[in-house]
């Protein structure tokens, strides 16, 4: 019983850190959802800023511009995804995938000389005070910089959604596009914007993961992170506050997957390792009724009565 | 639902298309054979003579055509498992995962049956590749029909599952005890072999994909079950008030295309690796799903752009040997294949 409870609160303690990259593709994914669009490229938006983030890390050395080019890396990526699918009309499905594709190979190529690389990276800062509260301190306030970003993020963009005119104008469209046209606004534009805004975020995430997490650059190292953050968003219903809960339990699973390793417990690591896939779509599985509700109107032409 | 007319005018863009599909099509690929050869020559490569050089090791040497041919399997096999779920409205998005599971079901009849000829070995394997595959995108079609999960996600998250799975054997109680710690199984006995045709690697299960696509063109196009399973991909309610029995359709078609992409897990298994061990696919599920969208989930059709997608892929592994790039950096060629084809096919109409 004992083990139990200190399994459970490692698991926890350690949640957050591998939670927050697939926080930001979450949330770049809910801004692009609620647009009306559906973008699987953010698994290639995540690599290409885990992969330009560290590239830049390591020829300039300077930390805030290594996560700036892995959210403009992550960005333009989407960018291919965004013309596509809003201008040539493209199925959202197919083409976010081949996105996810290009990006594999882009990264493959260009980090290919930086595989074993180190860095300085982006390392924990301690919050005086709350890094000393019993449980919650360690686990919550002992994070790098992206991590506490992250945290004001999901409130940010849910008031932004919620409270100011570009947030009513981009939901209008993920609405309905005729609607919003009627009253004044470009669809196609702010559908561009929201994709590209995900991909920034998802870059950002991707930055998170190789700069933060594992300060290292490996081929493929997202791990289908971009895909988990497709269904978060589908079990935080399009909210950004709920999405830090989904994130959470990912980071959990990992955590929890860490910790039975660290204990030795008699399972294949191979089970291990599908704890993050298998939590998340049992979640899934568990919240649909409510999430169907809760979708966008735009994206029930895509995803057919399912979520 | 569509955009107001004064609103798809705005929109339209500057390439206005009017030429056949087929014209378009061959438009993107040269395309974005060009925008690959400016980034050769961005990194200080001569594309002209690096596309020479392709072609003919490619598609103008026996063992080129003959590598071709071996990638098409896995391509036309995991093409037709998202091509079967299309009709009726399904989208597959796990050909690889459920490649792996057939390649697994296959090696465990390959290395426990005991079976001495292959004239029942292997046909046993295929039944197995097929059971492997459908049962694992079966999972996928039971979360939808009982809890309304959409089939794209679930089944792009079970592929990493289903890598995982694989692994717990070839790294656990399936290793080769004499394989000097690699992660492979004990290589198959001879009966489990699918035979060599011709002097390079490729081998009989050729056979395979060309049976799968007349079999599905066949079924889709000339029977009753065929005619119903388009009816549902159309409009499910007009299907349902006919009296198709929808949930049947809808389960049939996901359960075939699985199987199917676990058939080319099996004959990755018997006619290339010989033992089942991690990583047998570079992302073939996900490219055949591509070759599929490409092809219009057209069976013909697909024949052709697997055909397309084979080459390049060959082609990306005598880069890799011959400009020094990984072998991933194929997937930027694929990409931008894939983008111009997809982005000149359709009629560039915006639409919700």
């Amino acid at each position: 019983m004992n083990i139990f409870w200190l399994v459970l609160g490692g698991a926890f303690t350690g949640a957050v850190g591998p939670g927050v990259s697939v926080l930001y593709a979450t949330y770049g994914e809910v801004i692009t959802e609620r647009a009306g669009r559906i973008n699987l490229g953010i698994e290639g938006s995540m690599l290409m800023g885990a992969c330009f983030g560290f590239l830049t890390a390591v020829e300039t050395g300077n930390v805030v511009v290594a996560i700036l080019a892995g959210g403009l890396a992550g960005s333009l990526l989407s960018g291919i995804h965004a013309y596509l699918v809003v201008f040539r009309d493209t199925n959202q499905l197919a083409t976010g995938l081949a996105v996810t594709l290009f990006g594999a190979g882009v990264t493959a190529y260009a980090g290919r000389s930086f595989v074993g690389s180190s860095i300085e990276g982006l390392n924990p800062v301690a919050i005086p005070l709350f890094s000393n509260l019993p449980v919650v301190g360690r686990a919550l306030f002992q994070q790098d910089l992206l991590a506490y970003a992250a945290y004001a993020l999901g409130p940010l963009l849910w008031a932004f959604l919620h409270y100011t005119k570009w947030g009513l104008s981009l939901r209008a469209v993920g609405e309905s596009t005729n609607v919003a046209f009627a009253a004044g606004r470009n669809p196609a534009r702010w559908q561009v914007a929201a994709i590209m805004a995900g991909g920034l975020l998802a870059g950002l995430g991707g930055a998170q993961l190789s700069l933060a997490l594992t300060h290292s650059w490996t081929e493929g190292m997202t791990a289908g992170r971009g895909f988990i953050a497709v269904a978060l968003v589908i079990f935080g219903m399009w909210s950004p506050l709920r999405a830090m809960i989904g994130a959470l339990l990912f980071g959990g699973a990992i955590g929890l997957q860490l910790q039975l390793q660290s204990i030795g417990a008699p399972i294949s690591p191979f089970i291990l390792d599908m704890f993050p896939y298998i939590i998340t779509l049992a979640v899934l599985t568990v919240w649909t009724g409510a999430a169907l509700r809760a979708m966008p109107e735009g994206l029930k032409g895509v995803l057919k009565g399912t979520v | 639902m569509q955009f107001p007319a004064a609103l798809r005018r705005a929109q339209s863009s500057a390439i206005n298309l009017t030429a056949p599909p087929i014209a378009r099509s061959v438009a993107g690929i040269a395309l974005a054979l060009v925008s690959f050869g400016a980034f050769l020559l961005v990194i200080g490569r001569n594309p002209l003579s690096a596309y020479a050089t392709l072609f003919t090791n490619t598609l103008a040497s026996p063992s080129g055509l003959s590598e071709v041919a071996v990638f098409m399997i896995p391509f036309v096999l995991t093409g037709l498992a998202a091509a079967v779920p299309a009709r009726v409205g399904l989208i597959n998005v796990g050909g690889e995962g459920q490649l792996y599971l057939g390649a697994w079901a296959a090696t465990g009849i390959a290395l426990f049956s005991g079976i001495g000829t292959p004239w029942l070995m292997l046909p046993l394997m295929v039944l197995a590749g097929f059971a492997g595959g459908a049962a694992w995108a079966g999972i996928a079609i039971l979360l939808r029909r009982w809890r309304n999960v959409n089939e794209v996600i679930c089944t792009l998250l079970l592929n990493f599952v289903a890598i995982l799975f694989v692994n717990i054997f070839v790294f656990g109680p399936w290793k080769n005890t004499g394989g000097y710690g690699y992660p492979y199984t004990a290589d198959f006995s001879p009966a489990a072999i699918l035979p060599a045709l011709g002097d390079f690697r490729l081998h009989w299960g050729l056979v395979l994909p060309l049976l799968g696509v007349v079999v599905c063109y066949v079924v889709i196009n000339h029977t009753r079950w065929g005619y119903n399973m388009r009816a549902v991909g159309g409009n499910v309610e007009a299907a349902r008030r006919r009296g198709i029995g929808v949930g049947k359709y809808l389960l049939l078609a996901m359960l075939a295309g699985g199987g199917l992409a676990g058939i080319a897990g099996m004959s990755e298994v018997a006619g290339i690796q010989h033992h089942l061990r991690p990583g047998i696919s570079s992302e073939f599920g996900y490219l055949g799903f591509l070759a599929s969208w490409l092809a219009g989930h057209n069976p013909l059709a697909l024949l052709g752009t697997a055909f397309l997608l084979a080459a390049i892929f060959v082609a990306g592994d005598l880069l890799q040997i011959s400009a020094g790039l990984p072998s991933a950096a194929i997937f930027i060629l694929i990409g931008l294949v894939l983008f111009m084809v997809l982005g000149l096919k359709s009629r560039g109409r915006a639409q919700p």
